[in-house]
């Protein structure tokens, strides 16, 4: 009864509304902090990642983009439309490749599912940052805005040597600027024409004669590395050996042999005395099966995974990992192979130049990239692409020593016919058995000029024969379009 | 009639002179600028209203919102008429008018001295609903539209219930008890929906328990916790509460297990005043999300598309990708009312609305609706802070909280700032379920501040009487001492 007396009762509601106040407002405080950091983490999104993340084959939204955008062009490093979109007068708009099959894997097309820079590069392609109340005006007399431009690192005039330089042969090359991870150049044969890629759809799926033209052999074929492949395991035995491999000696007599496996020389040569510099010069299996036979498999698995084998690449395109199947597991007679490039690895000619590359940039590999920078159709640029490192692999050292012993490859050694260059020039020659008939696919990588490098390459023929006959001219003709004799 | 017909259409009936195609383009390219200038100026007086005490100012200012706010749905309205010449968005353009104009005068009507803002709010938020569900799908709008007015006419009795049971604040058990056997019913009768089994089918219509029980949930906890804070009663009252949420993490209802979650812990805090409350919450909640999360593969999957969308795009990531692709591809400024592809989105209509909003309308827009959610609670709590009934307080506390939460939950999940827990953007996503407990919610916080304002009204009286009777009480108790 004397609860409900008024003048009590309300002395304590007054404290008592206010209870709980103070907890109420930290709450309050607490709740618009979180959403305030929503919203900046929005904001973020926008300014920062959306461009990125919208550019996804998974989204569907192009073609409503391409309603209102004229898909803008892709040019070469110097300049040279590798695609461009022209409309008739009647409104069509047709996507034209002045060079037809010559780019045809890298830059991609737009027909038949997207691919290449195409696809990498699609949203910047079609979107527009030209002046935002320009592109209201053009909207508002009903034309369609023109989308932003893509300058890509490739170099038409080297493209177009190494295309040439291939003749009739399947195969790939592969260029890269090796201090940046540029990609200069990269052909697949053989290719298709992307002008009529829509009219030759059916007989190119079809494929009768195993040409296998849509794939891009130089990030998605995998060959065997051949003899490439010894200066991964030089690598590993200098850095295994590091105060005893210069007094690595070696008697070639021919062959040689492990618990009664054997491995040839090619064509039975001896080499006679060598020392590790010469046995890759030479290219002496026999050498280098002893070396691997010496070698820390687990080590060695390290190693070839730091050099990307078994990875994911980081890079805006189709590919391949590289496969590198040794484990201590493996008997004599696959790591007899595996050391000299034969057995079970295989190699994509992207992953060869990158290995090249790394070697050249004193053991840093940069990732490989296409698309250097986006502009507006004023030519101002909207967004570059900057080199991104991979981190170092190798020490600069050791990297200097496997470039002196890639040197003497071209000196004294199977790719002596680079040595007439002005400028030193740093290689290793391959001839990968791939059926039991010994025919084989040529192969070379190098870099030059050896001292300051600025370009590195990477080449396979199919089927060709030997690195040093086929594969070698093929860089010749390269190094001469791109540096100079 | 899908757009490209229409336009030929019109061009048609304008001759040759594409006339009509022009003034389409314009239309839709201005349009969507226009929108989110009106909707900005919206939002910006959502805030300052709160500066100031001068009424006529605040009067000006809940006017000139309403106009805003029927200027954007008349726009957007117009914009979806002319995408399709369908008579029928013309038809829905003025029943959802009628609604909004009835509505915004009922409400003070009825809620004698509410907050006009917060209903201007409410408002906004259902017509942002109808338009998007509009362009999304007719049968959407048409269901939202029937839903939200049937309980907006409903929810004009809820002051008359409020004033009537004034002992609404000593049914805590009662309140425990329906909503724990409300929510158990699902496993009896439930069906399984967006892989939670947490709906009920009645005839025609899905019901989602736990939307209802929300609102009787805060009622349980805030009557038992004004009553006594003591020791033995929270824990009696947190091991009522920890069934509720079982119950929803045995359905797979995460979104709604956490929202009951926090919302407990808030009101045991401001209940108790301790903060040992809140630390020991946190960390109970902490091992449990850890807990579920190994032993659950659904919420494995959600932590994975959030992680990582990209990766498991095709399976987990979905959801979380093609949102993302919306709100990045629609830009600032949006694709424009109907140009874009909000269909991509699975359930763009409810979970995923927030990403369709943006890409449409822009993500300026969303910004600025994320602000005006924030303004929604900031009135909450607003009211909860002058309320003098402890039970009053802690829910409109409670309530407040469940509400933002909710938001935070649906559009933290779609733009990946959180791990997506499908729940609804409270008015403005598709379900019915949502919208009436949502328009509850609003309207028994209104009720409550309605009645909150007369009470103040009169204790300013009994504080005159209060000194004239001081001295007679007195004797009075020496008296009957």
């Amino acid at each position: 009864m004397y609860g409900e007396e008024p003048g009590i009762n309300s002395i304590k509601d007054a404290s008592a509304g206010r209870r709980g106040n103070a907890q109420i407002i930290m709450v309050t405080y607490a709740v618009v902090i979180v959403f305030m950091c929503m919203a900046g983490y929005i904001v973020y999104f926008m300014v920062n990642d959306s461009s990125e993340v919208i550019n996804n084959p998974y989204n569907k939204r192009r073609n409503i983009l391409a309603e209102r955008i004229v898909r803008g062009s892709i040019y070469s490093s110097d300049g040279k439309v590798l695609a461009k979109t022209v409309t008739d007068s009647s409104g069509t708009e047709k996507r034209v490749y002045p060079y037809n099959d010559i780019f045809c894997h890298v830059t991609g097309r737009t027909a038949n599912s997207m691919t290449g820079v195409e696809l990498s590069q699609c949203y910047p392609l079609l979107t527009s940052h030209s002046n935002p109340l320009k592109q209201l005006a053009v909207t508002f007399r009903g034309e369609k805005n023109l989308g932003d431009d893509v300058y890509t690192t490739l170099d038409a005039g080297l493209q177009q040597v190494a295309y040439n330089a291939l003749g009739n042969y399947k195969g790939a090359v592969v260029a890269l600027e090796p201090s940046t991870g540029k990609i200069l150049a990269m052909v697949s044969k053989p290719g298709y024409n992307p002008n009529t890629v829509e009219d030759d759809w059916d007989t190119l799926v079809e494929d009768e004669n195993s040409q296998s033209a849509l794939v891009n052999r130089a990030t998605q074929g995998l060959y065997p590395p051949g003899s490439t492949f010894k200066v991964l395991t030089a690598i590993e035995y200098i850095l295994e050996n590091r105060s005893s491999f210069r007094k690595y000696s070696y008697k070639c007599k021919g062959s040689e042999s492990f618990e009664g496996n054997v491995i040839n020389c090619y064509g039975n040569e001896e080499h006679g005395g060598l020392d590790l510099s010469h046995s890759l010069a030479k290219s002496c299996n026999a050498s280098f099966a002893n070396i691997g036979m010496s070698l820390d498999i687990n080590s060695f698995r390290k190693l070839c995974n730091k050099f990307m084998f078994n990875q994911k690449l980081p890079v805006k395109f189709e590919y391949n990992q590289s496969k590198f199947l040794l484990d201590k597991k493996s008997g004599t007679d696959e790591i007899m192979q595996t050391v000299i490039g034969q057995g079970k690895t295989t190699i994509t000619p992207l992953q060869n130049a990158m290995i090249a590359a790394t070697i050249a940039n004193n053991g840093e590999m940069m990732l490989p990239y296409v698309t250097d920078h986006t502009q507006n159709e004023t030519g101002q640029v909207v967004k570059t692409y900057e080199p991104v490192s991979n981190g170092n692999i190798i020490d600069k050292e050791t990297a200097d020593i496997i470039g002196k012993y890639m040197m003497s490859v071209v000196e004294d050694g199977t790719a002596s016919s680079l040595s007439s260059f002005s400028y030193k020039v740093a290689g290793k020659t391959g001839s990968a058995e791939f059926d039991s008939e010994g025919t084989s696919h040529a192969w070379f990588i190098g870099y030059a000029p050896a001292k300051k490098p600025k370009i590195a390459v990477s080449i396979v023929l199919e089927g060709a024969g030997t690195g040093s006959q086929h594969a070698v001219p093929v860089a010749k003709e390269m190094f001469q379009n791109y540096l100079g004799s | 009639m899908d757009k490209k017909e229409a336009v030929k259409k019109l061009s048609g009936i304008f001759g040759d002179m594409d006339v009509a195609g022009m003034l389409h383009t314009i239309l839709v390219v201005t349009s969507k600028y226009i929108i989110i200038i009106l909707f900005a100026i919206y939002t910006w007086h959502c805030f300052t209203v709160f500066l100031g005490s001068n009424i006529e100012r605040k009067e000006k200012i809940y006017k000139r919102q309403k106009y805003l706010m029927y200027s954007i749905h008349f726009i957007c309205s117009l914009v979806l008429y002319l995408n399709s010449l369908d008579t029928k968005i013309a038809v829905y353009y003025f029943i959802q008018l009628a609604f909004l104009v009835f509505a915004s005068k009922a409400y003070p009507y009825v809620y004698n001295g509410l907050s006009k803002t917060l209903l201007n709010n409410m408002l906004m938020l259902l017509a942002t609903g109808f338009i998007m569900l509009g362009r999304l799908g007719k049968n959407y709008a048409t269901k939202q539209m029937v839903f939200a007015a049937a309980i907006c006419l409903a929810s004009l009795f809820i002051p008359y219930l409020i004033e009537k049971f004034q002992y609404f604040d000593k049914l805590g058990w009662v309140y425990a008890i329906t909503g724990i056997i409300l929510l158990a019913l699902v496993f009896v009768i439930g069906k399984e929906k967006y892989g939670a089994k947490n709906w009920i089918i009645i005839g025609q219509f899905a019901l989602q328990p736990s939307e209802f029980v929300k609102i009787l949930f805060v009622f349980f906890a805030a009557a038992l916790l004004a009553k006594s804070t003591s020791f033995l009663n929270v824990a009696k009252v947190s091991v009522l509460a920890a069934i509720h949420v079982l119950i929803l993490v045995a359905e797979k209802d995460l979104g709604a297990a956490l929202i009951f979650y926090i919302t407990y812990i808030v009101i045991l805090f401001v209940a108790s005043r301790k903060a040992i409350y809140l630390g020991a919450g946190f960390l109970a909640g902490t091992v449990a999300a850890v807990a579920a999360y190994n032993l659950f593969t659904h919420v494995q999957t959600r932590v994975i598309a959030w992680s990582d969308p990209w990766s498991h795009i095709d399976r987990a990531g979905y959801q979380v990708a093609h949102s993302l692709f919306a709100i990045g591809t629609g830009g600032w400024f949006g694709m424009g009312l109907g140009e874009g592809m909000p269909g991509a989105v699975p359930v763009a209509e409810s979970d995923f609305i927030f990403s369709a909003i943006c890409e449409e309308l822009g993500t300026f827009f969303g910004l600025c609706l994320i602000l005006v959610e924030i303004s929604c609670f900031i009135m909450f709590i607003n009211i909860s802070l002058k309320m003098q009934r402890r039970f009053y307080k802690l829910a409109a506390l409670g309530l407040s909280i469940e509400y933002i939460f909710q938001v935070f939950l649906t559009i933290g999940g779609v733009t990946k700032f959180i791990p997506s827990t499908g729940v609804t953007l409270p008015l403005v996503s598709y379900g019915g379920s949502s919208v009436i407990s949502t328009v509850i919610l609003f309207s028994i916080i209104q009720g409550m501040y309605v009645l909150n304002g007369d009470k103040e009204e009169f204790d300013a009286q009994r504080e005159n009487r209060k000194s004239q009777q001081g001295r007679r009480k007195q004797e009075n108790r020496r008296k009957t001492g």
